[in-house]
């Protein structure tokens, strides 16, 4: 498959935006058990509005991605069998839980709803972030599944491919948080590495095991079954068409073997191996380690969700072998 | 359920694109608009095709034949293309198995051609739209056309017959008898789509020709001993004319 750039750049931005609100939300329960420390000054709710700004980013690179993006609304209406429907419900929905987490956080409007086990106070924030929680993960799913559904296209036919997204959105999301903590001198920070360094090479771990049963991917389609004609040399000498066709612009890239290369290697290096060694070395005021880590994670990132179209291949590709 | 389809017969077609030019000719004078091109009368020309035929050689010089195949969306019965659309753009009708996409729906977002194994669908360039053969829909139930005609644009254009047009659901149309008279075939069987288009194979057309059908055997002259007329030395009107 040809790399969709708008594309790339919404799962990557939307991933972090989503991670980034897990991370805080999910230290607001520590911080509520009594596990984490609170901090002095909770930002939390700003980190949320970056959140919900990362997945207005994403949102608007997708709109790059349509022929018709004035039509954009329509594309909610078959959320019964189609994912991309599913996640063009979610997505809005996520950002408006998360903007409601935000806007009681940061306006002081919170207040406390219900006790937990008589002793641990639950304000509406935490019940609203709690409906954020639930979009997001629906939102993992939606994104990857839109993927993961198109069963002729081997390498994403797998449920590796919701398992990766999910990792990688979490494991930038909890990066970007440690780069935010270590700007605020925040005692979260130990809570955000460690779980940026565990989501990361949880993260790579699947991504590499993923790379690995790629290779292995035979297509049960061939020329032979794709035109009919069971005999073993068939050569294509006419593709209908001279100066290409959508389904060679579309379908068909044109990076040679060493760009691929140096694109899986710079994607396994940028995308986890340098942001866990940064990780490992950075300490509650390493403002500078943990924004570099954030930045070299996320163009890693961008290079492995360009490698994940160019790993996929199309069997329409087939019919397209020759011009002439 | 009427399932309407083409029957390719890949033994009779001689990859004229008579077939490709009349689509291109029906569909885009159309009511949904023209297909349009990109520097048709330059270099690297391209456009938007719903049918194109493809050339290929099969077997390794000397014993080679060339397969000429007629590409076209193929009306799946289980379309992958349909359940992805987001908007609803793409859908199969219940009544004729047709599947075609509103382009008034459509938001160009491309997850259908990702969906559909055989590359049949192209975004419009212009109209920004997905786009697909239509199995001529405005034809089919147009009854301002003789009824002859109420066919595919390009089964009335193909000059050896290739393409055959009929319900493939009904057993005694000619698509059905085709498929099972001259062993029809599923384009990637192999995915469960179930296209509705089938394709006829190549197969050895000879004739074996007997003694008795050069001389019959029941001849009442060779009953009586007589035999055929011996050839004569004279000049015959054949032998003498150069038609």
């Amino acid at each position: 498959m040809k790399p969709a750039i708008s594309v790339i750049f919404l799962t990557t931005l939307i991933g972090a935006g989503q991670g980034l609100f897990l991370a805080f939300y999910s230290a607001d329960w520590f911080v509520l058990l009594g596990i984490l420390r609170a901090p002095l000054n909770d930002y939390s709710g700003h980190a949320a509005a970056l959140s919900v700004l990362l997945l207005a980013l994403g949102l608007a690179a997708s709109f790059f991605h349509l022929g018709h993006p004035e039509r954009a609304w329509r594309a909610a209406a078959m959320w019964r069998s189609s994912w991309l429907s599913r996640e063009v419900i979610a997505l809005p929905a996520a950002m408006l839980l998360i903007l409601g987490y935000a806007v009681l956080k940061i306006s002081a409007m919170d207040s406390i709803v219900l006790l937990l086990g008589e002793s641990i106070p639950i304000s509406i924030s935490m019940v609203v972030g709690f409906g954020a929680v639930l979009a997001i993960c629906t939102l993992f799913v939606c994104t990857a599944m839109i993927y993961a559904c198109l069963k002729f296209l081997r390498q994403w036919h797998s449920p590796l491919t919701v398992l990766n997204f999910l990792l990688m959105g979490c494991a930038s999301g909890f990066t970007l948080a440690s780069a935010l903590a270590s700007y605020s001198q925040d005692g979260r920070f130990a809570y955000f590495v460690g779980m940026a360094i565990f989501l990361t090479l949880a993260a790579l771990i699947f991504r590499f095991a993923t790379l690995l049963r790629n290779k292995g991917l035979r297509s049960p389609s061939s020329l032979q079954s794709a035109i009919g004609v069971h005999h073993p040399t068939i050569r294509q000498i006419a593709q209908g068409a001279m100066g290409g066709s959508f389904n060679t612009r579309a379908f068909i890239h044109n990076y040679g073997a060493s760009i691929v290369r140096l694109a899986r290697r710079g994607f396994l290096l940028l995308g986890f191996v340098i942001p866990l060694l940064l990780l490992q070395i950075s300490n509650e005021s390493s403002i500078l380690i943990c924004s570099l880590a954030f930045v070299l994670q996320y163009l890693g990132l961008l290079a492995e969700r360009w490698y994940f179209f160019i790993e996929a291949e199309h069997p329409q590709n087939l019919y397209y072998q020759m011009i002439s | 359920m009427t399932q309407l389809a083409l029957v390719i017969d890949l033994n009779t077609c001689v990859g004229c694109h008579a077939c490709v030019t009349s689509c291109k000719e029906w569909n885009t004078s159309g009511q949904a608009g023209p297909m349009v091109d990109q520097n048709p009368y330059a270099a690297d020309p391209t456009g938007t095709f719903f049918n194109r035929v493809q050339s290929f050689e099969v077997g390794t010089f000397p014993n080679t034949q060339t397969v000429h195949f007629p590409k076209s969306c193929l009306h799946c019965e289980d379309p992958p293309c349909v359940p992805v659309c987001p908007t609803g753009a793409s859908y199969k009708r219940a009544e004729d198995g047709i599947v075609l996409v509103d382009y008034d729906k459509c938001i160009g977002c491309e997850y259908c051609s990702w969906a559909c194994p055989y590359g049949a669908r192209e975004i419009d360039e212009q109209q920004k739209v997905m786009k697909k053969c239509t199995l001529c829909v405005d034809r089919l139930y147009d009854e301002s056309l003789p009824e002859a005609e109420r066919k595919p644009v390009c089964v009335l254009s193909c000059p050896t017959s290739a393409r055959i047009y009929g319900d493939i659901h009904d057993p005694e149309s000619d698509a059905s008898k085709a498929i099972s008279d001259a062993g029809g075939y599923q384009l990637m069987p192999e995915w469960g789509t179930a296209p509705a288009n089938h394709y006829l194979p190549r197969r050895k057309v000879s004739i074996a020709v007997h003694d008795e059908d050069l001389q019959r055997v029941d001849n009442p002259l060779r009953k009586e001993d007589r035999g055929p007329r011996k050839p004569t030395t004279r000049t015959t009107l054949d032998d003498s004319t150069s038609w």
